[in-house]
Protein backbone atom coordinates (compact mmCIF):
# COMPACT_ATOMS: atom_id res chain seq x y z
CA UNK A 1 0.00 0.00 0.00
CA UNK A 2 1.32 3.43 -0.85
CA UNK A 3 1.53 5.24 2.47
CA UNK A 4 -0.59 8.37 2.30
CA UNK A 5 0.20 11.22 4.66
CA UNK A 6 -2.83 10.16 6.67
CA UNK A 7 -1.89 6.55 7.20
CA UNK A 8 1.88 6.68 7.32
CA UNK A 9 2.13 7.81 10.91
CA UNK A 10 -0.60 5.50 12.05
CA UNK A 11 0.66 2.04 11.25
CA UNK A 12 3.55 1.34 13.65
CA UNK A 13 2.26 2.34 17.05
CA UNK A 14 4.35 1.72 20.19
CA UNK A 15 2.63 -0.49 22.78
CA UNK A 16 0.22 1.50 24.89
CA UNK A 17 1.16 2.45 28.43
CA UNK A 18 -0.70 0.95 31.35
CA UNK A 19 -2.45 4.16 32.22
CA UNK A 20 -5.48 4.79 30.10
CA UNK A 21 -6.41 1.16 29.63
CA UNK A 22 -9.18 -0.60 31.45
CA UNK A 23 -12.92 -0.44 31.91
CA UNK A 24 -13.07 3.32 32.39
CA UNK A 25 -11.55 4.01 28.99
CA UNK A 26 -13.73 1.36 27.45
CA UNK A 27 -16.68 3.26 28.80
CA UNK A 28 -15.42 6.47 27.18
CA UNK A 29 -15.02 4.58 23.92
CA UNK A 30 -18.62 3.47 24.04
CA UNK A 31 -19.69 6.97 25.03
CA UNK A 32 -18.18 8.45 21.88
CA UNK A 33 -19.46 5.78 19.61
CA UNK A 34 -22.94 5.37 21.07
CA UNK A 35 -24.81 8.09 19.13
CA UNK A 36 -23.45 6.89 15.81
CA UNK A 37 -23.84 3.24 16.72
CA UNK A 38 -27.49 3.75 17.54
CA UNK A 39 -28.37 5.11 14.07
CA UNK A 40 -25.96 2.69 12.40
CA UNK A 41 -27.63 -0.30 14.05
CA UNK A 42 -31.13 0.98 13.42
CA UNK A 43 -30.75 2.19 9.83
CA UNK A 44 -27.99 -0.01 8.41
CA UNK A 45 -27.57 -3.28 10.34
CA UNK A 46 -31.25 -3.86 11.05
CA UNK A 47 -32.30 -3.20 7.43
CA UNK A 48 -29.56 -5.54 6.16
CA UNK A 49 -30.86 -8.34 8.36
CA UNK A 50 -34.41 -7.47 7.38
CA UNK A 51 -33.43 -7.48 3.67
CA UNK A 52 -32.27 -11.08 3.98
CA UNK A 53 -35.49 -12.18 5.68
CA UNK A 54 -37.57 -10.21 3.22
CA UNK A 55 -36.05 -12.10 0.32
CA UNK A 56 -37.73 -15.27 1.60
CA UNK A 57 -41.15 -13.65 1.91
CA UNK A 58 -43.93 -12.75 -0.44
CA UNK A 59 -44.40 -9.31 1.07
CA UNK A 60 -47.55 -7.60 -0.23
CA UNK A 61 -49.24 -4.57 1.27
CA UNK A 62 -52.03 -6.78 2.64
CA UNK A 63 -50.49 -10.17 3.32
CA UNK A 64 -47.10 -11.66 4.10
CA UNK A 65 -46.27 -15.31 3.35
CA UNK A 66 -43.08 -17.36 3.70
CA UNK A 67 -42.09 -18.62 0.27
CA UNK A 68 -38.62 -20.04 0.91
CA UNK A 69 -36.28 -19.82 -2.06
CA UNK A 70 -39.06 -19.01 -4.54
CA UNK A 71 -37.96 -15.40 -4.94
CA UNK A 72 -34.40 -16.41 -5.79
CA UNK A 73 -35.68 -18.99 -8.24
CA UNK A 74 -37.73 -16.26 -9.85
CA UNK A 75 -34.67 -14.02 -10.13
CA UNK A 76 -32.83 -16.67 -12.14
CA UNK A 77 -35.81 -17.42 -14.36
CA UNK A 78 -36.70 -13.74 -14.85
CA UNK A 79 -35.75 -12.84 -18.42
CA UNK A 80 -36.02 -9.16 -17.72
CA UNK A 81 -33.64 -9.42 -14.80
CA UNK A 82 -31.21 -11.29 -17.05
CA UNK A 83 -31.56 -8.52 -19.59
CA UNK A 84 -30.98 -5.91 -16.90
CA UNK A 85 -27.92 -7.78 -15.69
CA UNK A 86 -26.48 -7.94 -19.21
CA UNK A 87 -27.12 -4.24 -19.79
CA UNK A 88 -25.56 -3.32 -16.46
CA UNK A 89 -22.52 -5.52 -17.07
CA UNK A 90 -21.84 -4.02 -20.48
CA UNK A 91 -22.43 -0.53 -19.12
CA UNK A 92 -20.08 -1.06 -16.19
CA UNK A 93 -17.32 -2.75 -18.16
CA UNK A 94 -17.23 -0.04 -20.83
CA UNK A 95 -17.69 2.94 -18.53
CA UNK A 96 -15.11 1.86 -15.94
CA UNK A 97 -12.53 1.02 -18.61
CA UNK A 98 -12.87 4.34 -20.41
CA UNK A 99 -13.10 6.33 -17.18
CA UNK A 100 -9.85 4.88 -15.94
CA UNK A 101 -8.15 5.28 -19.29
CA UNK A 102 -9.23 8.90 -19.40
CA UNK A 103 -8.26 9.54 -15.78
CA UNK A 104 -4.86 7.90 -16.26
CA UNK A 105 -4.17 9.94 -19.39
CA UNK A 106 -5.20 13.21 -17.78
CA UNK A 107 -3.34 12.54 -14.54
CA UNK A 108 -0.19 11.69 -16.52
CA UNK A 109 -0.50 14.83 -18.64
CA UNK A 110 -1.01 17.20 -15.72
CA UNK A 111 1.73 15.62 -13.60
CA UNK A 112 4.58 17.77 -14.99
CA UNK A 113 2.52 20.97 -14.95
CA UNK A 114 3.11 23.76 -12.43
CA UNK A 115 0.90 23.67 -9.33
CA UNK A 116 -1.49 26.40 -10.44
CA UNK A 117 -2.24 24.76 -13.75
CA UNK A 118 -2.69 21.38 -12.08
CA UNK A 119 -5.33 22.85 -9.78
CA UNK A 120 -7.02 24.56 -12.71
CA UNK A 121 -7.39 21.35 -14.69
CA UNK A 122 -8.33 19.24 -11.66
CA UNK A 123 -11.12 21.68 -10.83
CA UNK A 124 -12.37 21.72 -14.40
CA UNK A 125 -12.59 17.93 -14.46
CA UNK A 126 -13.99 17.62 -10.95
CA UNK A 127 -16.78 20.17 -11.38
CA UNK A 128 -19.41 17.93 -13.03
CA UNK A 129 -18.80 15.50 -10.16
CA UNK A 130 -20.45 17.85 -7.67
CA UNK A 131 -23.52 18.50 -9.80
CA UNK A 132 -26.23 15.90 -9.26
CA UNK A 133 -26.83 13.10 -11.71
CA UNK A 134 -30.39 14.42 -12.14
CA UNK A 135 -29.04 17.74 -13.41
CA UNK A 136 -26.49 16.03 -15.66
CA UNK A 137 -29.26 13.78 -17.01
CA UNK A 138 -31.57 16.72 -17.72
CA UNK A 139 -28.79 18.52 -19.58
CA UNK A 140 -27.96 15.49 -21.71
CA UNK A 141 -31.59 14.72 -22.39
CA UNK A 142 -31.63 18.10 -24.07
CA UNK A 143 -28.30 17.56 -25.84
CA UNK A 144 -29.55 14.18 -27.17
CA UNK A 145 -32.87 15.64 -28.37
CA UNK A 146 -33.42 14.22 -31.88
CA UNK A 147 -34.92 17.39 -33.43
CA UNK A 148 -33.21 20.36 -31.80
CA UNK A 149 -30.41 18.84 -29.75
CA UNK A 150 -26.85 20.09 -29.70
CA UNK A 151 -25.36 16.73 -30.62
CA UNK A 152 -27.34 16.35 -33.83
CA UNK A 153 -26.46 19.93 -34.74
CA UNK A 154 -22.81 19.04 -34.18
CA UNK A 155 -22.85 15.90 -36.35
CA UNK A 156 -24.78 17.80 -39.02
CA UNK A 157 -21.62 19.88 -39.50
CA UNK A 158 -20.06 16.72 -40.90
CA UNK A 159 -23.06 16.06 -43.09
CA UNK A 160 -24.48 13.27 -40.91
CA UNK A 161 -28.17 12.57 -40.59
CA UNK A 162 -29.86 13.28 -37.23
CA UNK A 163 -29.92 10.29 -34.87
CA UNK A 164 -32.61 9.42 -32.35
CA UNK A 165 -29.98 8.80 -29.67
CA UNK A 166 -32.16 7.64 -26.81
CA UNK A 167 -35.05 6.46 -28.96
CA UNK A 168 -33.44 3.53 -30.73
CA UNK A 169 -32.48 0.24 -29.12
CA UNK A 170 -29.13 0.34 -30.88
CA UNK A 171 -27.93 3.71 -29.60
CA UNK A 172 -29.72 4.20 -26.27
CA UNK A 173 -27.33 2.31 -24.01
CA UNK A 174 -24.16 3.54 -25.78
CA UNK A 175 -25.48 7.10 -25.46
CA UNK A 176 -25.87 6.72 -21.72
CA UNK A 177 -22.40 5.22 -21.51
CA UNK A 178 -20.87 8.08 -23.50
CA UNK A 179 -22.51 10.63 -21.24
CA UNK A 180 -21.20 8.85 -18.15
CA UNK A 181 -17.67 8.62 -19.57
CA UNK A 182 -17.52 12.27 -20.60
CA UNK A 183 -18.89 13.67 -17.36
CA UNK A 184 -17.42 11.28 -14.81
CA UNK A 185 -14.08 10.34 -13.37
CA UNK A 186 -13.19 13.65 -11.70
CA UNK A 187 -12.19 12.18 -8.38
CA UNK A 188 -10.18 9.41 -10.09
CA UNK A 189 -8.10 12.10 -11.74
CA UNK A 190 -7.42 13.79 -8.41
CA UNK A 191 -6.52 10.46 -6.80
CA UNK A 192 -4.26 9.25 -9.61
CA UNK A 193 -2.54 12.58 -9.82
CA UNK A 194 -1.87 12.51 -6.07
CA UNK A 195 -0.49 8.98 -6.39
CA UNK A 196 1.79 10.03 -9.27
CA UNK A 197 3.15 13.01 -7.37
CA UNK A 198 4.18 10.62 -4.57
CA UNK A 199 6.44 8.60 -6.87
CA UNK A 200 10.03 9.17 -5.70
CA UNK A 201 11.81 11.43 -8.19
CA UNK A 202 15.02 9.41 -8.15
CA UNK A 203 13.21 6.43 -9.64
CA UNK A 204 12.63 8.54 -12.75
CA UNK A 205 16.22 9.64 -12.75
CA UNK A 206 17.50 6.06 -12.59
CA UNK A 207 15.24 5.13 -15.48
CA UNK A 208 16.37 8.13 -17.52
CA UNK A 209 20.04 7.30 -16.86
CA UNK A 210 19.32 3.79 -18.08
CA UNK A 211 18.08 5.34 -21.28
CA UNK A 212 14.47 4.26 -20.91
CA UNK A 213 11.97 5.82 -23.28
CA UNK A 214 8.92 7.75 -22.06
CA UNK A 215 6.68 4.81 -22.84
CA UNK A 216 8.86 2.45 -20.83
CA UNK A 217 9.01 4.83 -17.88
CA UNK A 218 5.22 5.08 -17.94
CA UNK A 219 4.69 1.34 -18.24
CA UNK A 220 7.39 0.15 -15.89
CA UNK A 221 7.79 2.93 -13.33
CA UNK A 222 4.61 4.98 -13.17
CA UNK A 223 1.91 2.32 -13.58
CA UNK A 224 3.36 -0.26 -11.15
CA UNK A 225 3.82 2.40 -8.48
CA UNK A 226 0.25 3.68 -8.69
CA UNK A 227 -1.21 0.18 -8.89
CA UNK A 228 -2.81 0.29 -5.42
CA UNK A 229 -4.70 3.43 -6.40
CA UNK A 230 -5.69 1.88 -9.72
CA UNK A 231 -6.96 -1.21 -7.91
CA UNK A 232 -8.94 0.93 -5.51
CA UNK A 233 -10.48 2.87 -8.42
CA UNK A 234 -11.37 -0.26 -10.38
CA UNK A 235 -13.10 -1.83 -7.38
CA UNK A 236 -15.02 1.24 -6.21
CA UNK A 237 -15.76 2.31 -9.78
CA UNK A 238 -17.24 -1.09 -10.56
CA UNK A 239 -19.36 -1.19 -7.42
CA UNK A 240 -20.66 2.34 -7.96
CA UNK A 241 -21.27 2.05 -11.68
CA UNK A 242 -23.09 -1.24 -11.22
CA UNK A 243 -25.69 0.73 -9.29
CA UNK A 244 -26.50 3.12 -12.15
CA UNK A 245 -30.06 4.35 -11.71
CA UNK A 246 -30.71 8.09 -11.86
CA UNK A 247 -29.82 8.64 -15.50
CA UNK A 248 -32.00 5.68 -16.53
CA UNK A 249 -34.89 6.92 -14.41
CA UNK A 250 -34.78 10.43 -15.86
CA UNK A 251 -33.69 9.81 -19.44
CA UNK A 252 -35.08 6.53 -20.72
CA UNK A 253 -37.20 4.80 -18.04
CA UNK A 254 -35.40 1.62 -19.04
CA UNK A 255 -36.51 1.80 -22.67
CA UNK A 256 -36.74 1.55 -25.57
CA UNK A 257 -37.78 -2.08 -25.31
CA UNK A 258 -35.74 -2.59 -22.12
CA UNK A 259 -32.52 -1.64 -23.93
CA UNK A 260 -31.44 0.50 -20.97
CA UNK A 261 -33.09 -1.36 -18.08
CA UNK A 262 -30.42 -1.75 -15.41
CA UNK A 263 -30.45 -3.95 -12.31
CA UNK A 264 -31.20 -1.14 -9.90
CA UNK A 265 -33.87 0.30 -12.17
CA UNK A 266 -35.46 -3.15 -12.26
CA UNK A 267 -35.31 -3.39 -8.45
CA UNK A 268 -36.89 0.05 -8.19
CA UNK A 269 -39.80 -0.78 -10.49
CA UNK A 270 -40.36 -4.16 -8.83
CA UNK A 271 -40.50 -2.57 -5.40
CA UNK A 272 -42.13 0.79 -5.92
CA UNK A 273 -44.27 0.38 -9.00
CA UNK A 274 -45.46 -3.20 -8.58
CA UNK A 275 -45.02 -3.35 -4.78
CA UNK A 276 -43.50 -6.83 -4.94
CA UNK A 277 -41.19 -6.05 -2.02
CA UNK A 278 -39.98 -9.57 -1.24
CA UNK A 279 -38.98 -10.22 -4.82
CA UNK A 280 -37.27 -6.83 -5.04
CA UNK A 281 -35.25 -7.69 -1.96
CA UNK A 282 -34.13 -10.99 -3.48
CA UNK A 283 -32.99 -9.07 -6.57
CA UNK A 284 -31.09 -6.61 -4.38
CA UNK A 285 -29.32 -9.43 -2.58
CA UNK A 286 -28.32 -10.99 -5.87
CA UNK A 287 -26.96 -7.56 -6.86
CA UNK A 288 -24.95 -7.38 -3.64
CA UNK A 289 -23.57 -10.88 -4.16
CA UNK A 290 -22.53 -10.02 -7.71
CA UNK A 291 -20.75 -6.82 -6.65
CA UNK A 292 -18.92 -8.68 -3.89
CA UNK A 293 -17.79 -11.41 -6.27
CA UNK A 294 -16.63 -8.81 -8.79
CA UNK A 295 -14.69 -6.96 -6.10
CA UNK A 296 -13.08 -10.19 -4.92
CA UNK A 297 -12.06 -11.17 -8.46
CA UNK A 298 -10.58 -7.73 -9.09
CA UNK A 299 -8.65 -7.88 -5.83
CA UNK A 300 -7.16 -11.24 -6.73
CA UNK A 301 -6.47 -10.35 -10.30
CA UNK A 302 -5.13 -6.84 -9.92
CA UNK A 303 -3.86 -7.16 -6.37
CA UNK A 304 -1.34 -9.88 -7.28
CA UNK A 305 1.81 -7.86 -7.00
CA UNK A 306 0.63 -4.77 -5.28
CA UNK A 307 3.19 -5.22 -2.51
CA UNK A 308 6.54 -3.73 -3.37
CA UNK B 1 15.33 26.98 -24.89
CA UNK B 2 11.81 25.53 -24.55
CA UNK B 3 12.62 24.24 -21.08
CA UNK B 4 13.85 27.64 -19.95
CA UNK B 5 10.79 29.38 -21.35
CA UNK B 6 8.22 27.11 -19.71
CA UNK B 7 9.94 26.11 -16.46
CA UNK B 8 8.17 27.41 -13.41
CA UNK B 9 5.39 29.05 -15.37
CA UNK B 10 3.81 26.20 -17.24
CA UNK B 11 5.75 23.27 -15.83
CA UNK B 12 6.88 22.26 -12.37
CA UNK B 13 10.62 23.13 -12.24
CA UNK B 14 11.36 20.03 -10.14
CA UNK B 15 9.68 17.50 -12.39
CA UNK B 16 12.21 14.95 -13.65
CA UNK B 17 10.58 14.41 -17.04
CA UNK B 18 8.95 17.57 -18.41
CA UNK B 19 7.77 17.10 -22.00
CA UNK B 20 9.56 18.77 -24.89
CA UNK B 21 7.92 21.33 -27.20
CA UNK B 22 6.09 18.73 -29.29
CA UNK B 23 4.94 16.69 -26.30
CA UNK B 24 3.75 19.82 -24.53
CA UNK B 25 1.77 20.85 -27.58
CA UNK B 26 0.06 17.47 -27.93
CA UNK B 27 -0.43 17.00 -24.17
CA UNK B 28 -1.94 20.41 -23.59
CA UNK B 29 -4.05 19.99 -26.71
CA UNK B 30 -5.54 16.79 -25.33
CA UNK B 31 -6.10 18.35 -21.90
CA UNK B 32 -7.83 21.40 -23.32
CA UNK B 33 -9.97 19.29 -25.66
CA UNK B 34 -11.14 17.05 -22.80
CA UNK B 35 -11.77 20.03 -20.54
CA UNK B 36 -13.88 21.61 -23.28
CA UNK B 37 -15.85 18.38 -23.78
CA UNK B 38 -16.74 18.35 -20.10
CA UNK B 39 -17.55 22.08 -20.01
CA UNK B 40 -19.79 22.25 -23.07
CA UNK B 41 -22.77 20.57 -21.33
CA UNK B 42 -22.44 22.93 -18.35
CA UNK B 43 -22.26 25.91 -20.71
CA UNK B 44 -25.23 24.61 -22.64
CA UNK B 45 -27.28 24.35 -19.45
CA UNK B 46 -26.69 28.03 -18.67
CA UNK B 47 -27.25 29.19 -22.24
CA UNK B 48 -30.51 27.28 -22.64
CA UNK B 49 -31.72 28.58 -19.28
CA UNK B 50 -31.56 32.15 -20.61
CA UNK B 51 -32.87 31.37 -24.09
CA UNK B 52 -36.51 32.35 -24.74
CA UNK B 53 -38.63 29.16 -24.77
CA UNK B 54 -39.69 29.63 -28.38
CA UNK B 55 -36.07 29.85 -29.53
CA UNK B 56 -35.12 26.39 -28.24
CA UNK B 57 -37.08 24.78 -31.07
CA UNK B 58 -34.58 25.95 -33.64
CA UNK B 59 -32.20 23.93 -35.71
CA UNK B 60 -29.28 24.41 -35.66
CA UNK B 61 -29.43 26.00 -32.19
CA UNK B 62 -27.84 29.37 -31.39
CA UNK B 63 -24.63 28.87 -29.47
CA UNK B 64 -25.33 32.13 -27.73
CA UNK B 65 -28.93 33.32 -27.29
CA UNK B 66 -29.74 36.25 -29.58
CA UNK B 67 -32.20 37.56 -27.05
CA UNK B 68 -31.24 36.43 -23.50
CA UNK B 69 -34.04 36.47 -20.95
CA UNK B 70 -34.72 35.68 -17.29
CA UNK B 71 -38.26 34.52 -18.05
CA UNK B 72 -37.46 30.80 -17.63
CA UNK B 73 -35.94 31.38 -14.22
CA UNK B 74 -38.97 33.40 -13.15
CA UNK B 75 -41.27 30.72 -14.48
CA UNK B 76 -39.57 27.85 -12.66
CA UNK B 77 -39.47 29.61 -9.29
CA UNK B 78 -43.15 30.46 -9.66
CA UNK B 79 -44.17 26.85 -10.21
CA UNK B 80 -46.29 25.35 -7.47
CA UNK B 81 -44.24 24.10 -4.49
CA UNK B 82 -40.90 25.14 -5.99
CA UNK B 83 -39.87 26.96 -2.82
CA UNK B 84 -41.00 23.98 -0.73
CA UNK B 85 -38.55 21.86 -2.69
CA UNK B 86 -35.74 24.33 -2.11
CA UNK B 87 -36.61 24.49 1.59
CA UNK B 88 -36.73 20.69 1.91
CA UNK B 89 -33.39 20.22 0.14
CA UNK B 90 -31.81 22.92 2.29
CA UNK B 91 -33.24 21.42 5.46
CA UNK B 92 -31.98 17.97 4.52
CA UNK B 93 -28.50 19.14 3.56
CA UNK B 94 -28.00 21.38 6.61
CA UNK B 95 -29.33 18.93 9.23
CA UNK B 96 -27.48 15.95 7.78
CA UNK B 97 -24.24 17.88 7.44
CA UNK B 98 -24.26 19.03 11.06
CA UNK B 99 -25.33 15.63 12.38
CA UNK B 100 -22.75 13.78 10.31
CA UNK B 101 -19.97 16.06 11.56
CA UNK B 102 -20.88 15.41 15.19
CA UNK B 103 -21.59 11.68 14.95
CA UNK B 104 -18.70 10.98 12.58
CA UNK B 105 -16.03 12.86 14.51
CA UNK B 106 -17.11 11.35 17.84
CA UNK B 107 -17.10 7.80 16.52
CA UNK B 108 -13.90 8.44 14.57
CA UNK B 109 -12.18 9.65 17.73
CA UNK B 110 -13.18 6.49 19.61
CA UNK B 111 -12.00 4.22 16.80
CA UNK B 112 -8.71 6.09 16.36
CA UNK B 113 -7.62 6.83 19.90
CA UNK B 114 -9.70 4.96 22.50
CA UNK B 115 -9.55 1.34 21.35
CA UNK B 116 -12.13 -0.48 23.43
CA UNK B 117 -13.12 -4.12 23.51
CA UNK B 118 -14.67 -5.06 20.20
CA UNK B 119 -13.76 -1.83 18.43
CA UNK B 120 -11.69 -3.53 15.72
CA UNK B 121 -14.39 -5.88 14.39
CA UNK B 122 -16.87 -3.03 14.69
CA UNK B 123 -14.64 -0.87 12.52
CA UNK B 124 -14.37 -3.63 9.93
CA UNK B 125 -18.14 -3.77 9.84
CA UNK B 126 -18.04 -0.12 8.78
CA UNK B 127 -15.65 -0.88 5.93
CA UNK B 128 -18.00 -3.60 4.67
CA UNK B 129 -20.96 -1.25 5.08
CA UNK B 130 -19.22 1.30 2.85
CA UNK B 131 -19.33 -1.23 0.02
CA UNK B 132 -22.97 -2.08 0.60
CA UNK B 133 -25.16 -0.90 -2.28
CA UNK B 134 -27.87 1.39 -0.89
CA UNK B 135 -30.47 -0.55 -2.90
CA UNK B 136 -29.97 -3.58 -0.65
CA UNK B 137 -31.38 -1.71 2.32
CA UNK B 138 -33.72 0.54 0.33
CA UNK B 139 -36.81 -1.70 0.60
CA UNK B 140 -36.41 -2.70 4.28
CA UNK B 141 -35.57 0.89 5.16
CA UNK B 142 -38.76 2.03 3.46
CA UNK B 143 -40.83 -0.55 5.36
CA UNK B 144 -39.13 0.45 8.63
CA UNK B 145 -39.74 4.14 8.06
CA UNK B 146 -43.35 3.61 7.08
CA UNK B 147 -43.90 1.49 10.23
CA UNK B 148 -42.49 4.40 12.21
CA UNK B 149 -45.07 6.60 10.52
CA UNK B 150 -42.44 8.82 8.96
CA UNK B 151 -43.30 8.48 5.25
CA UNK B 152 -43.79 11.90 3.66
CA UNK B 153 -42.35 13.78 6.67
CA UNK B 154 -39.21 15.84 7.18
CA UNK B 155 -37.98 13.34 9.75
CA UNK B 156 -38.46 10.53 7.25
CA UNK B 157 -36.28 12.39 4.75
CA UNK B 158 -33.40 12.86 7.17
CA UNK B 159 -33.33 10.21 9.88
CA UNK B 160 -32.43 7.10 7.83
CA UNK B 161 -29.47 8.90 6.26
CA UNK B 162 -27.91 9.82 9.62
CA UNK B 163 -25.72 6.72 9.69
CA UNK B 164 -22.64 7.32 7.55
CA UNK B 165 -19.93 4.65 7.74
CA UNK B 166 -17.88 6.78 5.35
CA UNK B 167 -17.91 9.73 7.75
CA UNK B 168 -16.67 7.52 10.59
CA UNK B 169 -13.96 6.06 8.39
CA UNK B 170 -12.82 9.45 7.16
CA UNK B 171 -12.74 10.98 10.64
CA UNK B 172 -10.77 8.01 11.95
CA UNK B 173 -8.22 8.53 9.16
CA UNK B 174 -7.77 12.17 10.10
CA UNK B 175 -7.69 11.69 13.88
CA UNK B 176 -5.23 8.81 13.60
CA UNK B 177 -2.57 11.18 12.29
CA UNK B 178 -2.65 13.27 15.49
CA UNK B 179 0.17 12.40 17.90
CA UNK B 180 -1.14 10.41 20.87
CA UNK B 181 1.32 12.23 23.18
CA UNK B 182 -0.79 15.34 22.74
CA UNK B 183 -3.80 13.63 24.26
CA UNK B 184 -1.72 11.97 26.94
CA UNK B 185 -0.34 15.30 28.10
CA UNK B 186 -3.84 16.79 28.16
CA UNK B 187 -4.86 13.82 30.28
CA UNK B 188 -2.01 14.47 32.70
CA UNK B 189 -3.23 18.04 32.98
CA UNK B 190 -6.50 16.61 34.21
CA UNK B 191 -8.65 16.84 31.09
CA UNK B 192 -11.28 14.15 30.64
CA UNK B 193 -11.90 12.44 27.31
CA UNK B 194 -14.73 14.76 26.36
CA UNK B 195 -12.58 17.84 26.96
CA UNK B 196 -9.79 16.26 24.93
CA UNK B 197 -12.25 15.68 22.09
CA UNK B 198 -13.62 19.22 22.05
CA UNK B 199 -10.46 21.17 22.99
CA UNK B 200 -7.65 19.14 21.45
CA UNK B 201 -8.99 16.88 18.71
CA UNK B 202 -11.64 19.01 16.99
CA UNK B 203 -9.46 22.13 16.51
CA UNK B 204 -6.68 19.98 15.03
CA UNK B 205 -8.84 18.25 12.44
CA UNK B 206 -10.46 21.40 11.10
CA UNK B 207 -9.41 20.56 7.54
CA UNK B 208 -10.94 17.11 7.85
CA UNK B 209 -14.16 18.49 9.29
CA UNK B 210 -14.32 21.04 6.48
CA UNK B 211 -13.92 18.34 3.87
CA UNK B 212 -16.47 16.02 5.47
CA UNK B 213 -18.92 18.88 5.90
CA UNK B 214 -18.60 20.00 2.30
CA UNK B 215 -18.84 16.53 0.82
CA UNK B 216 -21.85 15.67 3.00
CA UNK B 217 -23.58 18.90 2.06
CA UNK B 218 -23.04 18.27 -1.63
CA UNK B 219 -24.07 14.61 -1.46
CA UNK B 220 -27.24 15.21 0.53
CA UNK B 221 -28.22 18.18 -1.63
CA UNK B 222 -27.87 15.86 -4.63
CA UNK B 223 -29.41 12.70 -3.17
CA UNK B 224 -32.28 11.31 -5.22
CA UNK B 225 -33.42 7.74 -4.59
CA UNK B 226 -34.35 8.04 -0.92
CA UNK B 227 -36.36 11.29 -1.22
CA UNK B 228 -38.01 9.81 -4.30
CA UNK B 229 -39.42 6.80 -2.45
CA UNK B 230 -40.08 8.35 0.96
CA UNK B 231 -42.07 11.39 -0.18
CA UNK B 232 -45.56 11.27 -1.66
CA UNK B 233 -47.03 14.74 -1.74
CA UNK B 234 -45.79 17.44 -4.09
CA UNK B 235 -44.85 19.82 -1.28
CA UNK B 236 -42.60 17.25 0.45
CA UNK B 237 -40.39 16.64 -2.60
CA UNK B 238 -36.79 17.81 -2.67
CA UNK B 239 -35.38 19.94 -5.45
CA UNK B 240 -33.84 16.98 -7.28
CA UNK B 241 -37.05 14.94 -7.18
CA UNK B 242 -39.10 18.02 -8.01
CA UNK B 243 -37.05 18.71 -11.13
CA UNK B 244 -37.50 15.13 -12.30
CA UNK B 245 -41.25 15.67 -11.84
CA UNK B 246 -41.22 18.95 -13.78
CA UNK B 247 -39.58 17.15 -16.65
CA UNK B 248 -42.33 14.48 -16.58
CA UNK B 249 -45.07 17.13 -16.49
CA UNK B 250 -43.72 19.35 -19.26
CA UNK B 251 -41.29 17.11 -21.15
CA UNK B 252 -40.61 19.51 -24.02
CA UNK B 253 -39.88 22.74 -22.13
CA UNK B 254 -36.14 22.29 -22.12
CA UNK B 255 -35.49 25.92 -21.28
CA UNK B 256 -37.53 25.44 -18.11
CA UNK B 257 -35.63 22.24 -17.20
CA UNK B 258 -32.34 24.03 -17.66
CA UNK B 259 -33.49 27.00 -15.56
CA UNK B 260 -34.32 24.54 -12.77
CA UNK B 261 -31.01 22.78 -13.26
CA UNK B 262 -29.09 26.06 -12.97
CA UNK B 263 -30.82 26.85 -9.68
CA UNK B 264 -30.23 23.34 -8.32
CA UNK B 265 -26.58 23.32 -9.41
CA UNK B 266 -25.72 26.82 -8.18
CA UNK B 267 -25.30 26.06 -4.44
CA UNK B 268 -23.00 23.07 -4.94
CA UNK B 269 -20.94 24.83 -7.58
CA UNK B 270 -20.52 27.83 -5.28
CA UNK B 271 -19.51 25.53 -2.43
CA UNK B 272 -17.08 23.77 -4.73
CA UNK B 273 -15.31 26.93 -5.82
CA UNK B 274 -15.30 28.39 -2.33
CA UNK B 275 -13.73 25.27 -0.79
CA UNK B 276 -11.87 23.85 -3.81
CA UNK B 277 -8.72 23.40 -1.75
CA UNK B 278 -10.40 21.10 0.75
CA UNK B 279 -12.15 19.16 -1.99
CA UNK B 280 -9.08 18.32 -4.01
CA UNK B 281 -6.98 17.44 -0.97
CA UNK B 282 -9.67 15.63 1.02
CA UNK B 283 -10.49 13.21 -1.78
CA UNK B 284 -7.11 11.56 -1.37
CA UNK B 285 -7.43 11.05 2.39
CA UNK B 286 -10.86 9.50 2.13
CA UNK B 287 -9.80 7.00 -0.47
CA UNK B 288 -6.58 5.35 0.62
CA UNK B 289 -7.42 2.52 2.91
CA UNK B 290 -5.75 2.39 6.30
Amino acid sequence: MTPSPATATATPRPPRTRRGRGPRRDLWGWFFIAPHLFVFALFVLLPVAFAVVLAFLDYRPMRVTWVGLDNFERVFRDELFGRALRNTTVFTAVVVTFWLGKALLIAYLIDPLAKGWQTFFKSAFYLPGVTSSIIISLIWLWIFNPSFGLLNAFIALFGLEPVSWLGSTRTALPSLMAMQIIMGGGSSIVLLSAAMSRIPRDLYEVAILDGASRGRVFGQVVVPLIQPTLLYLVVTGTINTFQVFESVYVMTQGGPQFATTTVVYRIYTTAFQRFDLGYASAQAIVLFAITMVLAAIQFRWLGRDVEY
Amino acid sequence: MWRRLTRGRLFDPDHPMPPGPFGSFVGLGILVALAVAISVPMYWMVVTAITPTGMTAKFPPDLFPADPTLRNLQEIVQRRHFWNWVANSTFMAVVLTLATLVLGSMAGYAFAKIPFKGSRPLFWLHIVAMMLPFEVILVPLFILVSRMGLVDTHAGLVVPLLASPFAVFLMKQFIQTLPTELMDSARIDGANEFQIYTLVVLPLIRAGLAFLGIITFVNTWNVFVWPLVVTRSAEMRTLQVGLALVREEVPLFYALHMAGAVIAAAPVILVFFAFQRYFLRGVTVGAVKG
